[in-house]
């Protein structure tokens, strides 16, 4: 919080510091932003090689795989291997290695959450639920490209990592001296607010809701859209689990609060029909 | 437009020193705050006017200017993203095209989604779905939230507080290659 809240003349109210305990060091900063998978995902690099050309191609890299696992698991490109397994065409348990992953993945998330998420969606028509690992792939890939993006930043020193993944982030910090990442939470009743911020060094921050995508969830039990909440944020260690934890949390509505009580070592914060904002932490392991 | 934007940042800002308290520095998972529930109103205005604050970058190619503070200015990597249509459009905003273009009309699976743009000078000055999914009153704020969703992006890159913003920012697939039709129809 040093001199990039020193702007004059915009910022009048700047805030006073509020530790002294480590010296904060301005590191140079980049950011990077591209559509994948129909989304608008950001990378944020802090350290000293920020706009280093090294640092833009373990950027590019990253991007690429996003790619990568958008042509194996897009729903919406018919040669994809998702495609050819909701059409009949490929069995399951011939799928290329990173689909049956994220099969299992989408296992354990339905037992995780209790039947909240699942990968078996009723299809349009009421025809025979089909695969469609959609709404955990984006979390996995996007945490899977960042694990790998950490890896070969570490090897250009140590620099602070932020990724955006259509408004589900995870960041992490290599570096010792920076301020903490702060990740604010839209508030889903006007999307020009925050209804609070995340300051983070490792983490993620995923949210689940109606606001900006009409209702693109559906209840696994009814596949009807469910309209309790307005939305679901969760805070946890993992963006893929973060992100699944957010859509059960949401499909749940009024029984989310319960729930969300029950994760360990993530924090829940939840926003009804009537505007009201609850957070649910649960235990510490 | 400069103007909303700094207004819009501003008020970012402001809000972020009402929220904001520096409780944790290191413990991963816990919250700063909680935010009473403040008033909601005027977002549909707002939503309107951040449209045309940001329609300067989405036709740059989503990618933002650099400012000219000393940090986080982002630079956009170009995207060579194949089939996707929905990779920011690289043209600079050298033509100076006017004129109202209408987009494809993409089926999604919530439905037909359109989007018709206006451009002045070779800039979007309005974008608007005039078709999209009517199962539920929810589905029309895709018209007013996607383009603002694309520059909140690099806003909240550049702004001052927030490093990101966790929300339902999806923008619908068939609003991106809609507009981007659109887009391409006016040569942007």
């Amino acid at each position: 919080m040093t001199s990039r809240t020193a702007r004059p003349g915009t910022d009048p109210a700047a805030p006073p510091a509020l530790d002294g305990a480590t010296p904060i060091v301005e590191q140079p900063r980049r950011s990077f932003v591209e559509q994948v998978m129909g989304l608008p995902m950001s990378v944020h690099v802090r350290g000293p090689l920020a706009r280093d050309d090294r640092v833009a191609r373990a950027v590019a890299t990253a991007f690429a795989d996003l790619r990568a696992d958008d042509a194996m698991f897009s729903t919406w490109k018919p040669q994809s291997p998702v495609s050819r397994v909701r059409r009949g065409e490929l069995r399951l348990e011939d799928a290329p290695e990173r689909v049956r992953r994220v099969a299992a993945l989408c296992e354990e998330a339905a037992r995780r959450t209790g039947g909240a998420f699942s990968a078996w969606l009723p299809t349009a028509g009421g025809g025979h639920p089909a695969f469609d690992p959609t709404g955990l792939v984006k979390g996995w890939a996007a945490e899977q490209a960042f694990d790998r993006l950490v890896d070969r930043l570490a090897a250009l020193g140590p620099h602070d990592v932020l990724l955006s993944a259509g408004g589900d982030v995870v960041v992490a910090c290599a570096r010792t001296d920076t301020p903490d990442w702060t990740v604010g939470v839209e508030d889903p009743r006007d999307r020009s607010r925050m209804l609070l911020t995340v300051p983070l060094r490792r983490g993620a921050v995923a949210t689940s809701g109606t606001a900006a995508r009409g209702a693109h969830i559906v209840d696994p039990a009814t596949g009807a859209a469910p309209f309790r909440l307005l939305s679901a944020t969760v805070v946890g260690p993992s963006l893929t689990w973060a992100d699944v934890y957010a859509t059960a949390a949401f499909v749940r509505g009024a029984a989310a609060a319960q729930w969300a009580s029950t994760l360990a070592d993530h924090a829940v914060v939840l926003v009804d029909g009537y505007g009201a904002v609850r957070t649910v932490t649960g235990p510490p392991s | 437009m400069r103007k909303i934007a700094i207004g819009l940042m501003s008020t970012l800002s402001g809000l972020v020193l009402l929220f904001s308290y520096h409780t944790s520095t290191n413990s991963g998972t816990a919250l700063a705050s909680t935010g009473t529930t403040g008033g909601t109103t005027a977002g549909q205005s707002d939503g309107q006017s951040d449209g045309t604050g940001s329609a300067d970058t989405s036709a740059d190619g989503s990618t933002s200017s650099d400012d000219s503070t000393s940090s986080g200015s982002s630079s956009g990597s170009s995207s060579g993203s194949s089939s996707d249509s929905s990779s920011g459009s690289s043209s600079s905003g050298s033509s100076s095209s006017s004129g109202t273009f209408t987009g494809d009309a993409v089926m999604t699976r919530w439905g037909v989604v359109q989007v018709e743009i206006t451009v002045k000078n070779g800039k979007i000055t309005t974008s608007e779905a005039v078709q999209y999914p009517q199962e539920n009153h929810r589905d029309v704020e895709i018209n007013t939230y996607a383009l603002p969703v694309l520059a909140e992006e690099v806003t909240a890159a550049q702004s001052a507080d927030i490093d990101a913003v966790s929300g339902a920012t999806v923008t619908s697939m068939g609003y991106i290659q809609s507009l981007q039709s659109a887009i391409d129809q006016a040569h942007l």
